[in-house]
């Protein structure tokens, strides 16, 4: 398996605050790597600087892209190579319909045959949006729209997807119903960049995970090893170490690694 | 009752024109979120041309009127390229200014250009006296035109934002920046394509008012009503800024009959107060709204 994403000690800054603090982090091809961490950690900034939706950034660094150099580009052009987003908070055209976001999702590619294929696809991946073809993106529900952020993500045939929190405020159910979808794709040839708050779901479907806090990796391997490493399980997990007979932690465990 | 109808005749004939305006105007917010108080003078300066081309070039009506309608299509994309796309980290105050500096700088090179007296169009082939009858009921040949080609173009840029990929991604673009990027859409030469079309959109405005009077101030008072038609409609839908265009011009044309043709040029801006104060996000404004 070769190297699709190689990020060598990158940092941003957003004007004076030093958010990502010498980053380092290699995607596999065909794998899901995700990255885990805390609210204000830097985990949505690692994706945005890859993108280059931040201006001038990153600050010190390279990032490569299928062997060629893809900091200092256009997000317009990073795009065009082959790496899709599903942002933050999903993001959809609210005042277009859902077949009208798909065929954004699409912009770039000329093949009238292969986007129909493709919407055929998301439509399969997500029959619900077949039904609701029509409506405007804004009145769908918080799940549907999430879907509709990943069909459209999935819409340019990405080589890498970035997926930025995609259970955010959706109901149990939705989430397990999206991470299974995650897999599926995954499966069909498409690396993935996950970016998690539920660390147990994103573990258990990823190959690879990285632990981000302040900025910096604390952490990473194996995802089956860090779902039984004591600290994650303890700071990301919930798992209490031990009880005493009152009820209540009787020590806190330390982060071995500050 | 014949005079009640043929007021609203007369009203919709030159709502017509400024329900271009009123287009050109919204097209230009819903993309950099500025009212373009330089689109007046983004038509003047095409309109002159096409005057340059058949007085002095000698070219026949309609090859002007392309060439000026290309020129405003240039001029559109160059002024966004060159002036609004510069303005880094700009609020709405900021670009509002330079839309007026914009303004006078045009009307400042047309009137030092082409001079500030009054012209005639020439070799045009209809004159401001032709008119047509219906039954009862008469509208002049210009006013006539006027209003189908503002049907024509109504129609084109409802098919063209409908159906085209480019008019979808214009859309995406107004309405959230970071996705459309995302998707791989060039947004800076979409904002700049909005501007080109929206100046071409003025333009047939400017051109169709050219034959009944032409000179360097002649866009001021078609681009007051046609804002004030904008914003009747909400400032951010095209279908709105048309309505709220013949809205004015009927309710102008009804006061001018029927109260006092003194006070029939303020009626627009009274129009403004009593929708603002009625209904602050215009009549046609759309559930989500995000600009402010």
């Amino acid at each position: 398996m070769g190297v699709l994403l190689e990020i060598k000690n990158i940092e941003t800054y957003y004007d004076l605050i030093y958010a990502i603090r010498g980053v380092s982090l290699s995607v596999a091809e065909g794998s899901i790597t995700t990255i885990l961490g805390n609210n204000g950690a830097g985990k949505t900034t690692i994706l945005k600087t890859i993108l280059g939706l931040i201006d001038n950034q990153p600050d010190k660094g390279t990032i490569e892209f299928m062997g060629h150099r893809i900091d200092g580009l256009d997000t317009e052009q990073i795009v065009r190579l082959g790496i899709s987003c599903v942002p933050e908070g999903r993001e959809v055209f609210e005042e277009l319909s859902v077949r009208e976001n798909l065929m954004m999702g699409a912009y770039i590619r000329k093949d009238k045959k292969g986007v129909a294929q493709d919407f055929e696809r998301v439509f399969n991946y997500f029959p619900i949006l077949a039904q609701r073809k029509n409506q405007w993106a804004g009145t769908l529900s918080g799940g549907e729209q999430q879907m509709l952020a990943i069909g459209r993500a999935l819409m340019s045939r990405p080589k890498l997807l970035f997926l930025d929190e995609p259970s955010l405020g959706l109901s149990p159910l939705l989430v397990k119903e999206i991470f299974q979808i995650i897999r599926k794709i995954n499966e069909e040839g498409v690396t993935i960049l996950l970016v998690e708050q539920n660390a147990k779901k994103a573990l258990e479907v990823s190959d690879t995970a990285l632990i981000l806090e302040t900025g910096r990796f604390v952490m990473k391997g194996k995802s089956s090893d860090l779902l039984k490493d004591e600290n994650v399980k303890e700071f990301y997990l919930g798992v209490r170490s031990q009880q005493s007979a009152k009820g209540y932690q009787r020590w806190k465990r330390k982060k071995v690694w500050r | 009752m014949i005079d009640f109808i043929q007021m609203i005749i007369s009203g919709i004939a030159v709502g017509s024109s400024y329900a271009l305006m009123a287009l050109a105007m919204v097209l230009i917010y819903k993309a950099s979120e500025v009212p373009n108080f330089a689109q007046g003078e983004m038509a003047l300066l095409p309109v002159f041309i096409a005057f340059m081309i058949i007085y002095s070039y000698g070219y026949s009506v309609f090859a002007a009127f392309f060439g000026a309608l290309v020129f405003a299509l240039v001029l559109g994309c160059c002024l966004e390229f060159a002036i609004v796309r510069r303005a880094k980290n700009s609020n709405v105050l900021g670009l509002i200014i330079i839309t007026i500096g914009l303004e006078m700088i045009l009307l400042g090179f047309v009137s030092w250009k082409f001079g500030a007296d009054e012209r005639v169009m020439p070799s045009f082939p209809i004159s401001s006296y032709d008119s047509v009858m219906f039954g009862d009921f008469y509208i002049t040949t210009i006013d006539l035109l006027t209003l189908i080609v503002a049907l024509v173009i109504m129609i084109s840029l409802f098919l063209f934002f409908r159906f085209s990929k480019f008019g979808v991604a214009m859309k995406a673009t107004q309405q959230n920046e970071t996705a459309a990027r995302l998707m791989g859409i060039r947004t800076n030469r979409v904002k700049m394509v909005t501007w080109g079309i929206s100046g071409t959109v003025g333009s047939v405005a400017g051109l169709l008012i050219a034959p009944v009077i032409m000179d360097p101030y002649m866009m001021w008072d078609p681009m007051l009503k046609g804002f004030a038609g904008a914003v009747v409609g909400g400032m951010t839908s095209l279908p709105g800024a048309v309505f709220g265009a013949y809205i004015v011009g009927i309710v102008e044309h009804l006061f001018g009959g029927y109260v006092s043709m003194d006070f029939k040029a303020v009626v627009a801006f009274a129009v403004i107060v009593i929708v603002l104060c009625v209904k602050p996000s215009g009549l046609f404004a759309r559930h989500y709204v995000k600009k402010v």
